[in-house]
């Protein structure tokens, strides 16, 4: 399943862009903002870093993903359909009464790790996988994406601390850096100094990338891999709405809803990137 | 007076105990572990112990963690901070997945007696028994605590399990096995039922030796499981009763007596409650001075019989 070729990633990014819009649907609404920005990362996780398969999705030795900013589950769920976890016709179920797909991640959904989606609780589930990973002197890494509006939540920091003093080297996080939330800008005290410069003070290893520079995400994810007596942020700079030329840098588009001619851009937005 | 032992102590060995042959156990605390008692595990299996300093929430989002990759975690903390702060903590990521978390309320009611009331947890039990797929036990005594926390380790789901902090009397044998929701009768009589637990148990049985005096004969039963409820065993020990009185360490919205009401709904039994009557606690010199001024009380439990026959 794990895909080597740069461009070969880039268009599975694509197709799981494609699978983002099938979930959102039309005159429906969905998370398609923050799902976009994410959709490289997930996409670099899931067919080019962890070791997963669908034919054996409780392997005690499969690396984890949490998505911690659940409301962009979207991409994950597109990355699931398409690497074979569940038929892709699930997607436009999506949100219906009985779906497996749900709003926000659950568990009951073949490749879904853990419930998020209240803020600022995946950093700490994935710590604690990570810790049972130390335990148990089990190989498997847990990454969990984060949104950077998500930061504001202090759970997060008291994650932070407690990663650092348990040297998770185990663990990464992964800030999804779109520099919006839904009601607009990130507030200023986030974007202050930076947030690599949070991350240092707190002990972490800390790297940042180009989040749709699919060369970068690879390489970053590789380098990671490697270091050693500390967890790793990966902070990668992204466009919300990335790929949907209407939708990008645009607040109003985080959970929106698409009229068919909005549809049909889009999906031509995305085959032209 | 019976003996008295502490359920906190109890439940730190027993955990050690069941620790020495289940690898998969593991403990968390903030910073409480020499009150709640898991530092008995802390220092035999220091790996299998995680100290995550004064940080509810993510503890127990680590806890779901744990749980998720084979481990049963023990959560530790007061009642007042393991049920109250990390509250969307314990819904979202352990209640919504059913995942196999114990959470040690410690120091619950108003045993905490001198801290005052930031430490004093008489909500725990309502917060607790609203989330769904939550199993929510108070122990009576030492003896109890042991068998719940043997219990809960063979039961897979999220449990909430409240402990004193002080001594209680010794009332239930140290053998047997508990069973998840079930009462347990201590004492037969058909005017009155009294439905309690935690320490108001023994003042149950004290305020049945005093109404017996009076001719009242009184049955008391232990109910240390609130969720699931015991429906049908409440139903039919109030089946020839003239009334019933509930007793708690804990509110009266949302506890053990909004619990028996609803069991009773449709059983024509006149009911009253002994608790804590919507209010927070305060500092006090003593725990007995303490309950006294929350009419947790022997007292309170007669005049509340003696009420429903006048």
């Amino acid at each position: 399943m794990k895909i080597r070729d740069i461009n070969k990633l880039e268009q599975k990014a694509k197709a799981i862009r494609i699978n983002i819009l099938e979930s959102i649907g039309i005159n429906k609404k969905g998370h398609l903002g923050g799902s976009m920005s994410s959709a490289d990362l997930v996409t670099a996780l899931y067919f080019y870093k962890m070791q997963h398969s669908p034919a054996h999705p409780h392997h005690p030795d499969r690396d984890r993903f949490i998505f911690s900013k659940g409301h962009s589950v979207l991409a994950q769920y597109a990355a699931l359909a398409e690497a074979g976890y569940f038929p892709k016709t699930e997607l436009k179920q999506t949100k219906t009464l009985g779906s497996i797909l749900q709003g926000h991640p659950e568990r009951d959904t073949p490749g879904i790790e853990a419930n998020t989606g209240s803020l600022g609780q995946g950093l700490s589930i994935g710590l604690g996988m990570a810790l049972g990973g130390k335990l148990d002197q089990r190989n498997y890494q847990v990454y969990v994406i984060l949104g950077d509006g998500e930061l504001a939540e202090g759970q997060i920091w008291e994650a932070v601390l407690a990663a650092r003093s348990y040297q998770l080297d185990n663990l990464v996080a992964i800030v999804d850096h779109n520099k919006l939330q839904a009601s607009g800008p990130l507030k200023e005290g986030l974007k202050f100094g930076g947030l690599n410069s949070k991350f240092t003070a707190f002990g972490w290893h800390t790297m940042e990338i180009d989040g749709h520079n699919m060369e970068e995400i690879i390489g970053a994810l590789d380098l990671v891999g490697q270091v050693k007596g500390t967890p790793a942020v990966i902070i990668a700079n992204t466009v919300k709405g990335k790929g949907v030329l209407f939708a990008e840098n645009k607040a109003e588009y985080h959970n929106v809803s698409l009229n068919q001619q909005q549809f049909e851009q889009a999906k031509s937005d995305i085959a032209n990137l | 007076m019976a003996n008295k032992a502490s359920l906190r102590e109890a439940y730190g060995q027993e955990l050690l105990e069941l620790a020495r042959k289940d690898q998969q156990i593991v403990a968390l605390d903030a910073d409480l572990s020499k009150s709640t008692m898991s530092c008995y595990l802390a220092e035999e299996f220091p790996d299998r112990f995680f100290e995550m300093g004064i940080a509810e929430q993510n503890m127990v989002s680590v806890a779901a963690g744990l749980a998720l990759v084979g481990k049963i975690p023990f959560v530790n903390s007061f009642a007042v901070f393991a049920a109250g702060r990390p509250y969307d903590q314990i819904r979202q990521g352990i209640a919504l997945p059913n995942l196999n978390v114990k959470i040690i309320g410690s120091s619950c009611g108003l045993s905490d007696y001198g801290d005052g009331a930031t430490h004093q947890a008489v909500e725990d039990i309502a917060i607790m028994r609203s989330i769904p797929n939550m199993t929510v036990i108070s122990p009576v005594d030492a003896n109890e605590t042991k068998k719940v926390i043997r219990a809960v380790l063979t039961y897979q789901g999220p449990v909430y399990i409240r402990l004193h902090r002080d001594e209680l009397p010794v009332i239930t044998d140290e053998a047997g096995e508990f069973t998840i929701g079930k009462i347990e009768r201590l004492r037969t009589g058909k005017d009155i039922a009294i439905f309690a637990n935690g320490i108001m148990v023994s003042m149950a049985l004290a305020a049945a030796e005093k109404l017996a005096e009076l001719g009242i004969t009184v049955k008391v039963l232990n109910v240390p499981t609130i969720k699931p409820l015991d429906a049908e065993g409440v139903i039919k020990e109030v089946r020839d009763c003239r009334g019933v009185v509930t007793a708690e360490e804990h509110s009266i919205i949302g506890g053990l007596g909004s619990a028996i009401s609803v069991a009773l709904n449709k059983t024509p039994v006149p009911l009253e409650r002994v608790g804590v009557n919507d209010s927070f606690g305060q500092s006090s010199e003593s725990y007995q001075k303490l309950l006294a001024a929350y009419g947790l009380t022997i007292e309170a439990i007669v005049k509340a019989s003696k009420g429903l026959l006048s």
